[in-house]
């Protein structure tokens, strides 16, 4: 490979952004003298050398792929690069295994396909990255560029499809444009609010013989996020917030992707106001911590749903006042004044009318916040929110959450989850799947910490579990990293743990096995009067969750599945047996573990908000509507 | 609702309408019309998109266009703008008609483009109104085919929206 220096390309007349690479992916390489090699430049080297130099150059340590035709030239320069690559399953494992790597970690995840289906295969991940927010680049081969439009082997257009379920993507038409393309790509995706980046390669593009050289100029005039809030809106928000008797702070999933964890603990402290935290803002503020509510929206607490109904001011900070947390928008936090901030500015207005709107990143937009009420503060005094916590304390106390032991002795799964919770500790990471058991996971275990609580929120992914533990344990394999499962879920992507097994990524796997796909049976036991509709994955009168019934064949057998595919598989069945072996999960760090817990299948989610219902008609548990009777603001 | 035009400027690469096409579809926003060109600026395309839609749906179309990464730059043209669109028209036109369809042609200032024995083609340009109200007046006569452009606009004044230095041919 030839690396003789050439000439860095012109600046372009318009001063166009230059961006260090490091800066770009976020990332500090680990082997300082590789990432400098990668910024040599070279001469007469081929398209594809040129994309894995420039994946060196953006800092990027790991990705997740599987190769095919049309990506085949990648796959060359890829062998002996110092980025590692993690051969999935399915591309969709590949997918999953970015996002929770990005999670994780806070850097961009990155996952590779060849072009058609293999392409088609990431829809589902990219879509999911995108509904959260996730910074992520998926890079795609393409057929070659001759080909494209004549419906060849393999041939779909990744771009066109993948327009509305990402920030932007890239058709590169030209090897000389792969470092440009890929700097953009790694900015796009991990600046202003993050998102999923795809770049498109033809086969010939990557086969070219082509330059190379770092950094490249990025250019992209349309492209320019505010991070930084206006000072006047600031002052505005501080002296609304100063004023309030019941306010809250309504935290989303920005917080956690501005690292801004710290001073929202500041400014909750600073303002005295009680703290919720949506799903994708678990762990954004710690559980124990006395003035967190706890999770908003259709199975949050009572006492947080009722505090957003009740307050007078809503702090809103990178929230996008998503359907399952308002529930019926027109009677949501009715008597609320509210102050918005957000990077996305089409985030601002678009469910819920702000009163004070506020453009920016949530750690800067939190700081000033924290400055501007120190300032009011000190001439005005603490506002005094005593009357406000009385009354959160009363709800606190009446309707805690909580959670009844099956009636046929079954095991409880919230039993499950809150024990492998306490087990696991607050420094593991939780992956979710979608459904009964995300909801419990997102209940039952407590959260201290920021990036320990991974699911997928906005799509509702089912099988997002197992792949994003895989992609959070590779990016992170001194932390624990327990996926928990529902039965359904684990049976759409649990082929990873082979991948899991091979490359040496030791997750663990609670699957909460009730037998059914449980979220849609629980619609059913409450919407459709019991009409059981193909919502179980188990023989009539066979185990799995039925406790009655005979306990014959099991399909699949999940603790021999996991040991067919290299894992460790146990089975508990009672709640004598969770702690041991959930114990016994803890100790085994060289290979994955699988626990098949066997739980009831008649649990439900509980509290809960009907779909479309308003958030006044929160249900505590079946039939159980709180009364709030004098408290009633 | 009320009419609102926006000239949008994006970058002039390959899949920029599809995307600007699309974020209206899936965001379930209305087009009355759509026209796209080029600009002063060789790397710039003008889009000029009329929206029938109230102010805060206005707002959030504007937003989401913004985000689109090869969007330069939005501007909604209210009145202190100029706005066209262009008509051709085959009306039919025998001898005995012809002359009420040429005089039609003369008070719109259309021009004949096209006649033959049956027909005359007219090319008129104007606001959206006064393409309407020829159409009117023709429409009796018998229109046997028509085209019709989306509309182009312009802020009046001597800005610019793009803010470059002036397009001189060398």
């Amino acid at each position: 490979m030839s690396t003789t220096a050439t000439a860095t390309a012109a600046a372009g007349e318009d001063a166009p952004t230059q961006i260090a690479a490091e800066s770009v992916a976020g990332v500090e390489s680990t082997d300082r003298s590789l990432a400098e090699a990668a910024h040599q430049p070279a001469t007469g080297i081929t398209g594809a050398q040129s994309l894995v130099r420039s994946l060196e150059a953006v800092g990027v340590d790991l990705v997740f792929g599987l190769p095919g035709g049309a990506i085949l030239p990648l796959y060359d320069p890829l062998f002996d690069s110092s980025v590692r690559h993690v051969l999935v399953r399915h591309e969709q494992g590949a997918g999953h295994a970015a996002t929770g790597y990005a999670q994780a970690t806070g850097r961009v995840g990155v996952c590779i396909a060849t072009s058609g289906p293999g392409a088609t295969n990431l829809v589902t991940p990219l879509a999911d990255a995108y509904m959260d927010s996730v910074p992520m680049v998926a890079i795609t081969g393409q057929v070659a560029s001759g080909f494209i439009g004549t419906d060849a082997f393999q041939e779909a257009d990744i771009r066109g499809i993948t327009m509305p379920i990402t920030k932007h993507n890239f058709l590169v038409s030209d090897a000389a444009e792969i470092p440009q393309r890929i700097a953009e790509a790694f900015h796009l995706a991990s600046t202003g609010r993050p998102g999923p980046v795809l770049v498109d390669v033809p086969k010939d593009v990557l086969q070219a013989t082509t330059d190379f050289s770092w950094p490249p100029r990025i250019d992209l005039p349309g492209y320019k996020p505010t991070t930084r809030p206006h000072g006047k809106q600031v002052r505005e928000a501080a002296s609304v917030v100063q004023a309030a008797s019941r306010p809250v702070l309504y935290v989303g999933g920005g917080v956690l992707k501005a690292g801004a964890s710290e001073v929202l603990a500041q400014l909750a402290e600073l303002t005295g106001a009680p703290v919720v935290t949506t799903l994708m803002a678990r762990g954004a503020f710690p559980d124990s911590h006395p003035q967190h509510l706890g999770m908003p929206g259709m199975h949050g607490t009572v006492t947080a749903v009722t505090a957003l109904q009740k307050a007078d001011v809503l702090i809103a900070l990178g929230a996008r006042f998503d359907d399952r947390v308002t529930g019926q928008l027109s009677s949501f936090a009715p008597g609320a004044t509210v102050v918005h901030a957000d990077i996305d500015p089409a985030e601002i207005g678009k469910n819920r009318k702000a009163d004070v709107p506020i453009v920016g990143d949530a750690k800067e937009t939190i700081t000033e916040l924290i400055a501007a009420l120190t300032a009011l503060q000190a001439e005005q005094g603490r506002p005094d929110l005593a009357e406000w916590w009385v009354q959160l304390d009363r709800w606190r106390e009446t309707y805690p959450l909580g959670y009844d032991l099956p009636e046929d002795g079954a095991l409880s799964p919230q039993y499950v989850i809150e024990r492998l919770g306490a087990i696991a500790g607050p420094d593991a990471v939780y992956c979710a799947g979608v459904g009964q058991h995300q909801m419990w996971a997102a209940q039952f275990v407590k959260y201290e910490k920021p990036g320990t609580w991974l699911n997928s929120g906005g799509l509702g992914t089912m099988g997002y579990a197992v792949p994003a533990a895989m992609g959070a344990k590779a990016g992170r394999p001194e932390a624990t990293v327990w996926a928990i499962d529902g039965d359904g879920c684990f049976q759409m992507t649990n082929q990873e743990l082979a991948t899991c097994a091979i490359e040496g990524i030791p997750v663990k796997v609670a699957v909460i096995n009730n037998g059914n796909l449980g979220m849609v049976r629980q619609w059913q036991t409450l919407f459709y009067e019991g009409r059981y509709s193909n919502t179980k994955l188990q023989h009539r009168g066979s185990g799995g969750g039925d406790t009655t019934a005979p306990r014959s064949v099991r399909i699949p057998d999940f603790v021999a599945l996991a040991e067919a595919l290299g894992c460790v598989g146990l089975r508990c069945e009672t709640a004598e047996d969770v702690d041991a072996t959930i114990e016994k999960a803890m100790a085994i760090n060289d290979r994955p573990v699988v626990i098949d817990f066997i739980v009831g299948s008649d649990a439900q989610v509980w509290p809960m908000v009907a779909a479309g219902a308003s958030n006044d008609d929160i249900l505590a548990a079946r039939d159980l509507r709180p009364v709030f009777g004098a408290d009633q603001v | 609702m009320p009419r609102h035009t926006l000239s949008v400027l994006v970058e002039n690469k390959s899949g920029v309408l599809a995307r600007v096409s699309a974020l209206f579809s899936r965001r379930g926003f209305n087009i009355e019309s759509l026209a796209v060109g080029p600009t002063e600026n060789p790397d710039l395309s003008r889009m000029t998109i009329v929206v029938d839609v109230d102010a805060q749906p206005l707002e959030q179309i504007t937003k989401q266009l913004n985000k689109l990464i090869e969007v330069i730059k939005i501007v909604e043209l209210d009145g202190a703008s100029v706005q066209r669109e262009l008509l051709l028209v085959k009306v039919r036109a025998p001898l005995a008609d012809r002359v009420t369809v040429l005089q039609t042609a003369e008070l719109f200032r259309a021009r004949v483009i096209d006649v033959n024995t049956d027909t005359v083609t007219l090319e008129a340009t104007g606001t959206p109104e006064k393409l309407q109200a020829l159409l009117a007046v023709l429409a009796p006569m018998g229109i046997k085919e028509m085209a019709q452009s989306g509309t182009v606009a312009l802020g009046r004044g001597p800005r610019s929206m793009s803010g470059a230095g002036t397009l001189r041919s060398a």
